[in-house]
């Protein structure tokens, strides 16, 4: 048997390491991903089962038929993360640069609610913002909500459901931006006759806008495919893509329209990746993954 | 301006305060409603004290088949994610080769696609496929899921490693295995511990993949799931709130751990890496 040198086995290490993960994915990942475009392009019906046909009627009809629902989704998630970024700015910001000892026990607590199961969690709010609750009581009392409103059932239970949900995605990246400033730069402003505002706006938010990116898309991405909040804390009106690809998929066993769905939710997905990856790189996104 | 700063400090303590209080909301319900003395089916309204359904939390057969299934799923398939995952993470970090960059962007795709879409599209290949659905393709589905978590939280501790150690035990002669179980696996311990609680903890909270390729097997949140419709039972609240400790207590002890190892950097390290990227689900 030849012995391969050092510098020859120090070669093939790598990929001796990659391999076992790397096929895992490709099989269980990457293959299904794209199985999803044959099958979109499938015809037939639930009885006589499908073949494949080139049926690009699929798409066109996904779009006419479920357009609402797309559009639906983005704006909820939109929403949800805009949400986020205004809690999660000021949390972060505070953590990063004035919580000192209590640093690592704050961040603590922004993931422990999450160690509960995220239905167990859901179904809470359910209950919290129930017709008979206590908080749809007072709101009624003090007038916010009418005498015979609801706040359960309503777009906008759906999206605080969704903010509630996805906040640490968009808290962790922000913290690990803002973390990472060298605070000298910061004094140097200030010592230049910057106001402390002029500082912010000209240093801080710049050098933590990648955080501010990758946040949003981390928390974009799982709130645009949600359908687990729409299903629980709305009605059929408060809809997403993920309900309709949900239900085509297990109840109604339209698997070429579910699969269609899915694909153009994906592409969306990586769209906006794309767009991330060429202003900031996928460095930063990664490493906010990480966080 | 002395006075402004403290005020602009104080506002901001105020914000996170009620921004952290607000994240424990839901959470604080589930506890109480674990204590709750409830009539009938549902558990809505508080009803006063008891401790009944602390003593019998596994009362209904199927919650508790469900989450001994959630275990078992959740231990195998951590043990086999986080194994596959820490050795592309060593990989990626430690050796260049080609094609890095690409399978760097390659496993962070999992982590940027919906669940809905990954469940949907692993379910169609095992249709393709002709595979029954059950307790294996459940393992298969957080196997795969895991591993880029396992990855990204893995990737983080290697990169604050210093190298040389491991340059140095190889140097006096130590093999590429050695030097992998007695340098490198000591120091990225906790890197590696951190990332098989944080799969662990995915793996048990799935619902949304778990659905679309769990066939007739029941797993914890599943069982959720079903009960939504007819009432939570309050012993699922008893059995969220233990795994809350539980998770708690697996936390402290990878702290005490990492402090008694007098690593204090670290502890630092540590947290994010525990806090990273939590529940997908």
């Amino acid at each position: 048997m030849l012995r391969l040198s050092l510098r020859r086995r120090r070669q093939l290490l790598p990929y001796l390491f990659l391999g076992p993960g790397l096929v895992w994915l490709v099989v269980f990942f990457l293959i299904p991903i794209l199985n999803q475009s044959y099958v979109s392009l499938e015809s037939g019906n639930a009885d006589i089962g499908y073949s494949f046909s080139w049926n690009w009627s699929v798409y066109s009809d996904a779009v006419s038929s479920y357009h609402t629902q797309f559009t639906r989704s983005l704006i909820y998630a939109g929403a949800a993360t805009v949400i986020d970024l205004i809690i999660a700015f000021p949390l972060a910001y505070f953590i990063a640069f004035k919580a000192g000892r209590l640093r690592n026990f704050m961040l603590l607590l922004i993931v422990l609610p999450f160690f509960t199961s995220y239905l167990v969690r859901t179904v809470s709010w359910q209950l919290i913002l129930s017709d008979n609750g206590w908080v749809v009581d007072r709101l009624r009392d003090v007038g916010l909500v009418s005498s015979n409103g609801r706040l359960l059932a309503t777009s906008t239970a759906v999206i605080a459901g969704i903010a509630y949900n996805f906040l640490p995605f968009m808290a962790l990246p922000l913290y690990v931006s803002l973390e990472k400033i060298d605070r000298r730069l910061i004094e140097a402003a200030t010592d230049l006759y910057a106001s402390r505002a002029t500082a912010f706006r000209k240093v801080t938010l710049p050098l933590a806008l990648p955080g501010v990116f990758a946040g949003s898309l981390l928390t974009f991405i799982p709130a645009v495919g949600d359908y687990i909040n729409a299903l629980l804390l709305g009605t059929p009106n408060q809809y997403m893509i993920g309900n309709v690809i949900q239900s085509k998929f297990l109840n109604i066993l339209d698997y070429p329209s579910a699969a269609a769905l899915s694909f153009m939710l994906m592409g969306v997905i990586l769209i906006g990746i794309a767009i991330y990856a060429r202003l900031l790189g996928t460095r930063s996104l990664t490493e906010a993954a990480a966080a | 301006m002395k006075r402004t700063d403290r005020a602009r400090t104080w506002a901001l303590g105020i914000w996170s305060t009620a921004a952290l209080l607000y994240l424990f909301i839901p959470i604080f319900i589930v506890v109480l409603f674990s204590f709750n003395n409830n009539k009938g089916r549902f558990n809505f309204t508080w009803h006063g004290f008891t401790w009944r359904h602390w003593a019998h939390p596994f009362s209904n057969p199927d919650l508790a088949t469900a989450l001994k299934n959630s275990l078992e799923i959740a231990a195998i398939s951590t043990v086999i994610a986080t194994a596959l995952g820490t050795f592309m993470a060593l990989a990626l970090v430690r050796y260049g080769f080609r094609g890095r960059g690409a399978t760097d962007m390659f496993v962070f795709l999992p982590l940027a696609t919906p669940e809905v879409v990954l469940g949907a599209a692993l379910l169609a290949l095992f249709l393709t496929l002709n595979v029954n659905t059950g307790f294996v393709t459940i393992v298969i589905a957080h196997v795969m899921f895991n591993i880029s978590y396992v990855v990204v939280t893995v990737k983080a501790r290697l990169e604050g490693m210093d190298q040389y150690i491991e340059e140095a035990a190889m140097d006096l002669g130590a093999g590429v295995w050695a030097t992998f179980w007695r340098v490198t696996l000591p120091v990225i311990a906790p890197g590696v511990a951190s990332a098989a609680l944080l799969a662990a903890a995915l793996s048990v909270d799935d619902y949304v993949i778990t659905s679309f390729n769990a066939g007739q097997t029941l797993t914890f949140p599943l069982f959720i799931f079903g009960a939504t419709r007819q009432g939570v039972p309050p012993e699922v609240n008893v059995l969220a709130t233990g795994l809350l400790f539980v998770v708690l207590i697996l936390l402290a002890l990878n702290v005490v751990v990492q402090r008694a190892r007098g690593r204090r950097e670290a502890a630092v390290a540590a947290v994010p890496a525990v806090v990273g990227a939590p529940a997908n689900a």
